[in-house]
């Protein structure tokens, strides 16, 4: 895992004496609402319903079982008892004070730790592969590649009031775990003769208008990747939309461009740009990669324990994963807890997650993009003991990538913007699929639910995505099938007029019952789909 | 790029703060520079092409860059492009320029403000002086952090 050295150090503490001075000319009166919003966007605290949200970064969804803790600390200590784990690997809090901030803040710091730009018109929290060090595909360990980038991003002083928010994506497998292709720019490690450089997408991204993003690069060496993104950037920065929030992300000015176009322009600018010696040299990267070093895997393979419990033989079977070494695998502990609350973990739980990467996973956990968490190295022997703690926790639901493994966005539970619930509906729908085995015989199925049309519940890319819409009045959703995140990324599409919360929940048994139905062998939902096209779907649900 | 010992920062935590520009040949706007051949200051809106300026930058001693408001981030871009083109005179940040932008600001190579409204110059003096270690090269002469950890 990544340490700060002194300079990282200095940068985060200056941050929180920064944020405390602006808290304290708000509570003046020095700062009007209007100037001091920006300023507190840049460090994640948002304005909700009913209070202040914080969101947290964690850093390409890394953090070890002190981070954890705290997480836990502040849940405990500012929130009432729950962290919110986000679709950006991120932690929201609640019910925040504003006085309250910048203590949270200076807590933080103290395990190196921030919120800097986790929200606000900037370079967003770099988000990577939750299986990154552990999974047997890939390249490389993007992580180091995405600390690069997070140094080079963090109070970038030319792209701090950019057009609109951007997000950028770094993996390392063809494998594609963290949506790479639907972000602002995503990057893909692969290696040509022997060397390392970047793939580089730009101009993806969900909200009302979703685009896959195209490819801007085959191969950026890593000398000169910084470079290559500054020009990406700035090229944004000075062309971007600003007379319209809505066509304000790169994907319409890439969009309006053309890709082609787009691409010549971010070649013009890194010729000029690159000779300014903006990038560090190799010898920083590798600095940080030795900190993401294996941990002393032991070499004699570990046996899993048998044993007969049938609970315990899902578990395994659906939440862990493949490991590159012999004798471990990757777990993932679900937040989603049949009729839970997507994402959510109690203070007690985020506590227990922490004991258990201590002790059974090398110190490190993951937050996933689907709002789950992972412990990326466990050994084979020592499964059971971590799925007999995660049972007595309420977090031993086996039903990774299952139907009930929702994405839901906080919806109007909690958001300003929001045009309807997504939480009570996501519980509706595990509640429906998720007794008598049904989720299982439905296999992968992966359901994404936002609240309304600027899809943090990223169910553009759901193989059904539901999303939330204000009809005169009163909540309707919409069903959309066809989507995917992953490497054979594509857009999900309106299936037609949409429905009440009971409503959606029957359309889906419908189309799942004409999945269940008409499936060939080994076909997930995803294929049938797209083998049958939209119309015997339509014909089930409106027929 | 910009040398630092040549602006009015010159690691002088206090940049020069104006609120007119008595006593100068007034800023005339980038249509009117092109059209004419003696102006030496000129201004440039938010979505004025910084790079046209860039044929005849050695006549120039005074760009003013306009921020029609502080979320509007072109002027950023705008001031590198001409400190790498190695634009050497007064950089003027003009507008909805706010204390806590500042130091972005002066990171780009700004080195005048004409803020609209007043700043308070103890509360930019801790904000100029706050972070001592930045991860990347600007167009100022502050050493990014690798370059320290790397020499
Ligand atoms: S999708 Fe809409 S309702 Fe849901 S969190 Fe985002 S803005 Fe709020």
């Amino acid at each position: 895992m990544y340490r700060y050295d002194q300079y990282d150090q200095a940068i985060v503490d200056a941050r929180v004496e920064e944020f405390r001075d602006q808290v304290a000319r708000r509570l003046s009166g020095a700062l009007t609402e209007d100037q001091f919003k920006p300023l507190r966007l840049m460090n994640g605290l948002y304005l909700q319903l009913h209070a202040y949200m914080l969101r947290v970064a964690v850093p390409y969804g890394t953090l070890d079982s002190r981070q954890m803790r705290m997480l836990g600390h502040i849940a405990r200590t500012y929130d009432r008892g729950y962290g919110h784990f986000t679709t950006r690997q991120n932690i929201q809090f609640n019910w925040i004070k504003l006085e309250d901030a910048p203590e949270i803040l200076a807590e933080l710091a103290t395990v190196e730790m921030h919120a800097i730009q986790t929200s606000g018109n900037c370079i967003r929290n770099i988000s990577s592969d939750q299986f990154a060090g552990a999974a047997a595909d890939e390249v490389t360990d993007p992580r180091p590649w995405a600390e690069l980038i997070r140094q080079w991003s963090t109070f970038h002083p030319e792209f701090t009031y950019l057009p609109r928010k951007f997000k950028i994506a770094v993996i390392a497998s063809d494998t594609d775990r963290a949506a790479m292709r639907l972000h602002d720019i995503g990057i893909q490690l692969v290696k040509r003769d022997g060397r390392i450089g970047a793939r580089v997408f730009a101009g993806g991204g969900m909200g009302r208008t979703p685009m896959i993003a195209p490819e801007i690069a085959e191969f950026v060496p890593a000398e000169e990747l910084l470079s290559f993104l500054e020009a990406c950037l700035r090229v944004y920065n000075r062309h971007g939309r600003r007379d319209n929030i809505y066509k304000a992300r790169i994907k319409i000015l890439i969009h309006d461009l053309g890709a082609d176009e787009y691409r010549r322009q971010v070649e013009e600018e890194h010729v000029a740009v690159k000779a300014l010696g903006l990038d560090p040299p190799l010898a920083e990267l590798d600095r940080i990669a030795a900190m993401f070093g294996d941990p002393p895997f032991e070499s004699v393979e570990s046996p899993l324990v048998p044993n007969g419990d049938a609970a315990f033989a899902a578990w395994l079977d659906q939440n862990t994963s493949a490991h590159k070494h012999p004798g471990y695998r990757v777990v993932t502990i679900s937040l989603k807890p049949i009729g839970g609350i997507p994402g959510d973990a109690s203070a007690d739980q985020i506590d227990l997650m922490a004991d258990l990467a201590e002790r059974y996973s090398f110190d490190e956990l993951r937050v996933t993009h689907a709002q789950n968490i992972v412990l990326p190295h466990v050994a084979a022997r020592d499964l059971f003991a971590v799925w007999s703690a995660l049972r007595d926790a309420g977090l031993a639901e086996a039903n990774l990538d299952l139907i009930s493994d929702i994405i839901a966005c906080p919806g109007l539970d909690y958001c300003s913007l929001a045009n309807a619930r997504s939480i009570p509906l996501a519980q509706k729908i595990a509640t429906r699929f998720g007794a008598n085995g049904r989720q299982q015989e439905l296999g992968e199925l992966k359901l994404k639910i936002s609240g309304c049309i600027n899809a943090c519940g990223h169910h553009h890319a759901g193989h059904i995505g539901v999303l939330g819409v204000d009809r005169k009045g009163v909540e309707n959703f919409q069903l959309l099938l066809g989507g995917s995140g992953a490497e054979d990324v594509s857009l999900a599409r309106i299936t037609g007029p949409g429905f009440s919360e009971d409503g959606v929940v029957d359309a889906i048994e419908k189309v799942t019952d004409l999945y269940l139905a008409r499936r060939e062998d080994g076909e997930r939902f995803l294929d049938t789909y797209r083998r049958l096209g939209m119309e015997p779907f339509k014909e089930v649900i409106y027929g | 790029m910009a040398d630092r010992d040549a602006t009015d920062v010159a690691g002088d935590p206090s940049p020069a703060l104006r609120q007119d520009a008595a006593g100068e040949q007034p800023a005339v706007t980038l249509e009117a520079f092109l059209s004419q051949d003696d102006a030496h200051a000129v201004r440039l809106e938010a979505g004025d092409d910084a790079r046209a300026l860039l044929p005849r930058l050695a006549q120039l001693k005074l760009v003013e860059i306009s921020f029609p408001s502080f979320r509007d981030g072109r002027g950023y871009s705008a001031a590198r492009i001409l400190r790498e083109a190695g634009f050497m005179g007064e950089l003027r940040a003009q507008g909805d320029v706010l204390v806590d932008q500042v130091p972005h600001m002066i990171r780009c190579g700004f080195n005048s403000f004409a803020p609209e409204a007043a700043i308070d110059p103890e509360v930019l003096k801790r904000s100029v002086e706050r972070y001592a270690a930045v991860y990347q090269r600007g167009a100022d002469a502050a050493e990014p952090v690798w370059r320290r950890r790397h020499g």
